[in-house]
């Protein structure tokens, strides 16, 4: 943008530059509605349709909706993904938070880059196969950490795989998987705080502590918040964890743990699409409720 | 039955979770999966079985990693016929992975392999509903060879008459147990429960660390429970089971494992774990298990040494007059309807259950034809490696299995794994949690549509 137009062509340039720029937003926006609308709307509205449904296609109301809800898997699972949320969103807000003001804090030090390739290490690795590793881990038999789990008094896998432990363990996996990636967008929205700011945070007696909580966390809510939105939409639909661990402890911990779990099961076990899509649909309403009430609250919108 | 899962490609394109993107579009697309993963089966009436066009093409076959090497042996000797071969888990412990895949390719209208093992004996009973399996009795297996089979063996395969699988292997539950020790030890083979009992309780305090057997895996009930003869999976018809899990037959089972789980003879961990194969598995002088253990759990995983190994009766309550087995898996083969190539899936499924090839010399189970299991015997016999004959106890359980323990739809398995073992593996009692299994059954059984009683 700022490269020096010649006093002939500067009219003409602009206009082309205009015109081209123009299109080429509509081609990059148009890539990504193809994409929502294939794999995003139009199977909402299939989903919306069967929830509403039964298996011949006739109206019957919310009667799907109740079939799920009075399922005797329904309360336990709900329970359990609202655990791991908490558990999943406060160590996210915490660690994600902490980590990313401690690598500003040493950017000058140099290591501060080994350490953001570190964090983003793990996310690039699959989702599936992340957690397959994090199976060898939580086995004392096998895990490179075997002696960490002996010394908390756990032996077997069986004993580490405890119903109580799960939102804990699927914490962890979660937070090694995905965490790496918020820790570097963090990093970034903190480049992002004028020195100038900081500056005079400094010059007004602000230690590490008070420009990190009073200066640079508040300057960082917006992108706070959109990391709990999209964890909370992620967390709601907890399923990979809890199925690759099923299979791997042959069915012991895991099993119809989570309501996409659920929602599978009804599709594929129970052979009712119709409940599924119903479960489906609730998540995307608890999805969609939270994530306003956060945009509303946090004016997530708002123009600086 | 002998497949470890974890080794399995758990990624299925259904319900992949996606921690990124837009919520419109996070939400949306694990709707897409669901909204895509439909169950619309076909219904297909045994006498109105109408082949598809058969253009032939390559013969797709699902196995599992216990099963490969018949596959694989299949090929080598028919170099003609171009096999896919895919292994799977073999929907083992009640994954439910066939069933999965199935119902998505009745919606996208292809994928189906056309010849399917499964470890599990139930696969019928939504098989035939969901239009999937050929009925195998209508001219495509001719019935000579049918009538090879052992009495009964084909039962979970039939679904109104109709035969709709074969089974592969019998996996009637004995009493495996290594002789030289029982030798040494001076310890008599025992012959009922209560002997057992007393015997496991005496190992604790003689030899702590030994084992009588594992309680630990999903079969547990199946090993245990069944031959107690306690009705908790009592098939009273397509869509009715009767549950009892407090009577006499089971609590006195129940309470047999739990004192033997108290004195730590009886393990707590799956025979197929990591921590077992290390810890436990050079240290069993008895241990009930299916007919598959003796070649696919003691010679293959632990490399039990030769001359140890040796069979006796499942032990019988005082009470009872004579033996009575459980059975464990016994995988039964499925063929499509959807098959363009039934005519070399027939070939090949013919082979696979009744060669003497594969299932007398290469089989891990007691083979479920009989010809083929004589067969088995005798190699076994002639192998060497077990320790005496093991011929006479096991061709005797094989007709002993007790016929109150049906197949349902749900898996018994995977109740069990998920209720019970966390509860026990957290110290509580078998005897205390059997009000809470039969809770857990019923629930299982209402959600595929059965009628629970009492």
């Amino acid at each position: 943008m700022t490269a020096p137009p010649t006093t002939v062509g500067r009219t003409a340039a602009r206009t082309t530059r205009t015109l081209w720029s123009g299109r080429a937003g509509y081609g990059f926006v148009a890539a990504y509605v193809v994409l929502l609308i294939a794999f995003g709307l139009v199977p909402t509205g299939y989903a919306i349709y069967f929830a509403f449904t039964d298996g011949g296609g006739s109206f019957n109301g919310l009667s799907n909706f109740s079939t799920a809800v009075s399922d005797f898997r329904f309360a336990p699972a709900v329970e359990h993904v609202a655990l791991y949320l908490a558990w999943w969103l406060a160590s996210l807000v915490v660690f994600v938070v902490g980590l990313a003001l401690l690598l500003h804090r040493l950017a000058l030090q140099g290591v501060s880059r080994a350490l953001r390739f570190l964090y983003y290490v793990p996310g690039a690795l699959a989702g599936a196969a992340s957690v397959m590793v994090w199976l060898f881990v939580l086995d004392p038999t096998v895990s490179p950490v075997g002696f960490l789990l002996r010394a908390f008094g756990y032996h077997t896998f069986g004993e580490v795989i405890a119903p109580g432990h799960l939102p804990v363990l699927f914490t962890l996996i979660a937070f090694w998987t995905g965490a790496g990636g918020w820790i570097v967008v963090m990093y970034g929205a903190l480049n992002n705080i004028s020195p100038d700011v900081l500056e005079a945070a400094r010059i007004d007696g602000a230690g590490p502590w008070q420009t990190a909580w009073k200066v640079q966390i508040p300057l960082l809510r917006k992108w706070i918040v959109y990391m709990v939105i999209l964890a909370f939409a992620g967390g709601t639909q907890l399923f990979v964890e809890p199925q690759l661990l099923s299979q791997a402890s042959t069915g012991v911990a895991g099993r119809d743990y989570s309501l996409n779990q659920l929602a599978y099961d009804f599709a594929f076990q129970n052979n009712d699409v119709n409940t599924a899509a119903a479960v489906s649909v609730e998540l995307l309403v608890v999805g969609l409720v939270v994530a306003g009430i956060f945009v509303a609250r946090s004016g997530f919108f708002d123009a600086d | 039955m002998t497949a470890k899962v974890r080794a399995v490609g758990a990624h299925t394109p259904c319900g992949t979770r996606r921690r990124s993107g837009l919520l419109a579009a996070a939400g949306a697309l694990v709707l897409a999966a669901v909204a895509a993963c439909g169950g619309g089966g076909t219904s297909a009436s045994a006498g109105g079985f109408h082949p598809v066009k058969q253009t032939g093409g390559p013969l797709t076959v699902w196995v599992d990693s216990s099963r490969l090497p018949a596959a694989k042996l299949y090929q080598q000797q028919h170099p003609e016929v171009k096999m896919d071969i895919v292994t799977y888990d073999g929907d083992a412990n009640g994954s439910n992975y066939l069933r999965t895949k199935v119902s998505l390719f009745n919606r996208t209208r292809k994928g189906w392999p056309d010849v399917v093992f499964s470890s599990q004996n139930n696969e019928t009973t939504w098989a035939v509903d969901a239009g999937f399996t050929a009925p195998l009795d209508k001219g495509l297996i001719p019935a000579s060879t049918l009538s090879g089979w052992a009495q009964g063996a084909n039962a979970p395969c039939e679904v109104n008459g109709t035969l709709y699988c074969l089974r592969n292997d019998l996996a009637q539950t004995v009493l495996w147990y290594n002789a030289p020790l029982m030798k040494q030890w001076g310890y008599q083979v025992p012959q009922t429960w209560e002997q057992y009992q007393a015997l496991g309780q005496k190992v604790a305090t003689e030899h702590p660390g030994y084992l009588v057997g594992s309680a630990g895996d999903s079969w547990a009930p199946e090993l245990y429970m069944w031959p107690s003869k306690c009705g908790a999976n009592q098939i009273a018809g397509p869509k009715a089971v009767t549950v009892e899990t407090t009577s006499a037959n089971c609590t006195r089972m129940a309470s047999l494992l739990d004192t033997l789980i108290t004195h730590k003879s009886m393990s707590l961990s799956s025979v197929f774990s990591s921590d077992f194969d290390k810890n436990q598995a050079s240290k069993i002088l008895m241990m009930p298990g299916p007919s598959w253990f003796g070649g696919a759990l003691f010679q293959g995983t632990f490399k039990t040494p030769a001359h140890q190994i040796s069979v006796a009766p499942m032990p019988r309550w005082s009470a009872d007059a004579a033996s009575t087995s459980g059975n464990v898996g016994g995988g039964t083969w499925l063929m499509s309807a959807h098959s363009a190539n039934l005519k070399a899936a027939a070939a090949f499924l013919t082979w696979v259950t009744t060669s003497d090839d594969y299932q007398a010399k290469l089989a891990p189970g007691y083979p479920a034809y009989a010809p083929a299991a004589k067969n088995w015997l005798a190699k076994q016999g002639s192998s060497g490696y077990f320790a005496g004959d093991i011929s006479a106890p096991l061709q005797a359980a094989a007709n002993q299995v007790w016929p109150g323990w049906g197949y349902g739809q749900f898996s018994q398995e995977a109740v069990w794994a998920a209720t019970l073992t966390p509860k026990l593996t957290a110290g509580q009692s078998i005897v205390s949690l059997l009000p809470a299994w039969k809770t857990a059954i019923a629930n299982y059984a209402r959600a595929d549509g059965y009628k629970v009683s009492p």
